[in-house]
């Protein structure tokens, strides 16, 4: 009661809702840490914590579990030091197995967001007629959930249904394959992937058209640069930023795929389908080796931080 | 504030009072135990989602809401217990490791239930009920040796499903003029008839680990024998025995007699292979008739697997009573359903399945169940890996993943050899 009193006549004096810590410390609290300032780290304060706790907190423990011997129900923190790391990397067929599905599935996955994404956008950015229409189009599988995108491409693309099917009606038998099935299924899954992610890749880049000055572009023509030149050297370099950012989106995506592989094959018949985040929530929930788990999660956190971290110095050199 | 003021006379009437209350209550509730009192919600966990296992489910529910109409249930069916994605048991997991458990789950009688439930203490023994329903006298002491743990009894079971089977097109086998291969090197000669006709002998589906690790188990037991293959999941049998290698080794072989796209077949077309006359014969547990019979298919046999005659590879679905229930009551009452001769008759003639109980009235069931029944009775029982009662998850998912390495590349026994070793000595088998 106390305190929401104290409060609303502070307010009402006008020196908002941080007023009685700033005059309880008077001189003491540093100068610029007043008024809307600190008003916006206090309103801020409950996500900080909550984001402290439930998002740093728990990756903190999550290296900490990889460091230990955690396996079966019962919680253990005994300290065996890199030993489950070591495992992974020199002993462990499945997970080598893994890496190389990430690097296929990251090829696959980003150039076909990233090059279908930016011809989508500069084929709508010619002004062309129902260009919301097809925005729309474009834009809405991003709307599906990973799951029933997954659930839709496993059977188009089960083997003796779905595309193929369509292949033979269409009399281009040669082009039938076996897709996830395949020993190549990783890029398949990236197919479907592709599918959902490419609209937003397209959203981004139209965006980034749209911010492009025109005067510029038509200085650019005046001096005799045809559309090829144009896009080469003008445009596509204006848009670096763009791509940049899809890049780190896109690479995270590659990381972490989960919920498409569930839905389409999982690990698949020798691990053709497995990847990382699967092969973790298999070790968690199936055969309880928590710290195997843990492990899987520490690097894929790491690997992330790979693509985050410079994308994020870029970003605080751009607003300065 | 309150908590630091001396006790007042009123609210120490009113704290004895509720004290006084709640006692009455729950020896209401107590008294209520198995009559058609008992009411709330009864949440039950189980992966029936599909045909006749949701029509088996039914029927036994319905038993329940006819004897306790005050109890509500609640379904918590999900998918996938056992195929790849586990997704019912992850969930259980969550759920049975913060605290929150439904009031009973399905689950297989064994390595799935001792190795998490009762090693980590989540379950209460269930001794009470078998006493007070006499299910000590009505099931196969072979079950209750299974439900016993450290000398007291964890779970109800309500059927009884068999791993090995082989099951045939009839007309197939008629066209080669064949019988049912009875070893592994039978059915080698029998597949080579067939493919001399250019058929596929054996369905196998390995796009997902699972399936050739139940197919694969039967070899072992052939060269291994019942006993041995029992005591490699208490120490007594060394998994570097030569003779599981003589499995593996077959295990390879045979797949040259698979349908040719056994890679990308899903566990679920196999029925339809068979049924279409795409493959002779398949290795399968028997909730296949089942399957057989929706889609109005006839023409099938079955018989011992190969290299198992007289082994019957047994798993129970089971139910037991989680610690920290909400409607213990509930869920207790549950349990005695499930026990019940009632109750397992109405569940098991849908699932294909025969009864746990052992006085169950047989003119209900059809003609493959009554051979089951009686093959239950007089054959050698064992547990299996794929199905979870032989050993715990962990190891099976491994032994799983393993064979479905070996079914994918075709290439190393010795490997393949190794690596079982290896997961077996991850399981601590014996220790």
């Amino acid at each position: 009661m106390r305190t929401s009193e104290s409060s609303t006549t502070t307010i009402a004096k006008g020196g908002g809702i941080a007023a009685p810590l700033t005059t309880l410390l008077g001189k003491y609290w540093p100068k610029d840490w007043r008024g809307d300032r600190l008003t916006a780290f206090l309103v801020l304060l409950p996500s900080i914590i909550a984001v402290a706790i439930f998002v740093y907190g728990f990756i903190l423990w999550t290296f900490r579990v990889s460091f230990t011997n955690w396996s079966g129900w019962t919680a253990t923190y005994d300290f065996v030091g890199l030993e489950n790391w070591k495992q992974l990397f020199l002993n462990d067929e499945r997970w080598l197995i893994d890496l190389r599905n990430l690097v296929e599935y990251a090829v696959v996955f980003m150039t076909l967001c990233i090059v279908m994404g930016f011809l989508m956008a500069a084929l709508l950015n010619q002004r062309v007629k129902g260009e919301s229409f097809f925005r729309t189009v474009f834009v809405f599988p991003f709307a599906v959930s990973g799951i029933v995108t997954g659930v839709t491409w496993r059977w188009l693309m089960y083997p003796p249904a779905g595309i193929n099917l369509i292949f033979h009606y269409l009399g281009l038998d040669f082009l039938q394959n076996k897709w996830y099935a395949a020993s190549y299924g990783t890029m398949a899954v990236a197919l479907a992937g592709a599918w959902q992610f490419t609209g937003y890749v397209m959203a981004l880049y139209l965006a980034g058209l749209r911010g492009i000055n025109a005067e510029l572009l038509e200085a650019a023509q005046i001096d005799g640069a045809g559309t090829w030149n144009l896009y080469r050297n003008v445009i596509i370099p204006m848009l670096s930023p763009v791509t940049f950012t899809a890049i780190v989106l896109t690479g995270m995506g590659s990381i972490r795929v989960f919920d498409l592989v569930v839905a389409i094959s999982g690990s698949g018949a020798g691990y053709t389908t497995d990847t990382m985040a699967f092969y973790m929530f298999q070790s968690i929930f199936q055969t309880s080796r928590f710290a195997l788990g843990g492990t899987i999660a520490a690097f894929m956190v790491v690997l992330s931080a790979f693509l985050v971290g410079p994308y994020l110095m870029s970003m605080r050199r751009e607003v300065e | 504030m309150d908590s630091r003021k001396p006790i007042s006379r009123r609210s120490f009437i009113k704290a004895a009072a509720l004290g006084a209350a709640s006692t009455a209550l729950l020896a209401a509730c107590g008294s209520t135990t198995g009559g058609s009192k008992a009411s709330g919600k009864l949440e039950i966990f189980s992966w029936w989602t599909s045909g006749g296992e949701v029509e088996a489910l039914n029927g036994l529910y319905n038993v329940f809401k006819s004897k306790y109409p005050n109890i509500e249930i609640v379904n918590s069916a999900i998918a996938g217990g056992t195929s790849s994605g586990g997704d019912m048991k992850a969930v259980l997991q969550t759920r049975m490791m913060g605290g929150d458990p439904p009031e009973s789950f399905q689950v297989h009688l064994g390595g799935e239930l001792i190795d998490p439930y009762l090693v980590n203490n989540l379950m209460e023994p269930v001794d009470f009920i078998y006493d007070s329903e006499g299910f000590r006298k009505v099931f196969p002491k072979g079950v209750i040796d299974v439900a016993t743990y450290k000398g007291h009894l964890y779970a109800v079971p309500v059927n009884i499903h068999r791993a090995n089977v082989l099951w045939y097109n009839t007309k197939m086998l008629a066209d080669v003029g064949v019988q049912p291969p009875a070893t592994w090197e039978d059915f080698i000669t029998v597949a080579e008839k067939f493919k001399a006709k250019g058929l596929p002998a054996l369905a196998v589906a390995e796009n997902a680990p699972g399936f050739y690790g139940q197919v694969t188990e039967t070899m072992i037991i052939q060269y291994l024998g019942a006993d041995k293959f029992m005591n490699l999941f208490n120490g007594g049998t060394s998994w570097s025995e030569p003779a599981i290698k003589q499995g593996l080794t077959m295990a390879l072989k045979v797949l040259d007699y698979a349908n040719k796209d056994y890679l990308s077949t899903a566990w679920g077309d196999v029925n339809d292979l068979m049924i279409g006359q795409k493959v002779a014969m398949m290795v399968q547990g028997d909730w296949t008739p089942g399957v057989f019979w929706s889609k109005g298919f006839k023409d099938f046999g079955w018989a011992d697997a190969p290299g198992c005659k007289d082994i019957y590879q047994a798993l129970s679905d089971s139910f037991g009573l989680p610690k920290k229930v909400k409607n213990r009551d509930a869920a207790i009452a549950w349990l005695k359903v499930c026990g019940s001769k009632e109750g397992q008759d109405a569940f098991n003639p849908a699932k294909g399945s025969i009864p746990a109980r052992t006085d169950a009235d047989v003119s209900k069931y059809s003609d493959y169940q009554k051979w089951a029944m009686k093959q239950w009775t007089t054959n050698k029982i064992i547990p299996s890996i794929v199905h979870g009662s032989a050993a715990k998850l962990s190891f099976m998912t491994d032994y799983m993943n393993i064979i479905n390495q070996l079914a994918a590349k075709k290439t190393d026994v010795d490997t393949t050899f190794a690596n079982l070793q290896k997961a077996a000595a991850n399981a601590n088998f014996g220790k």
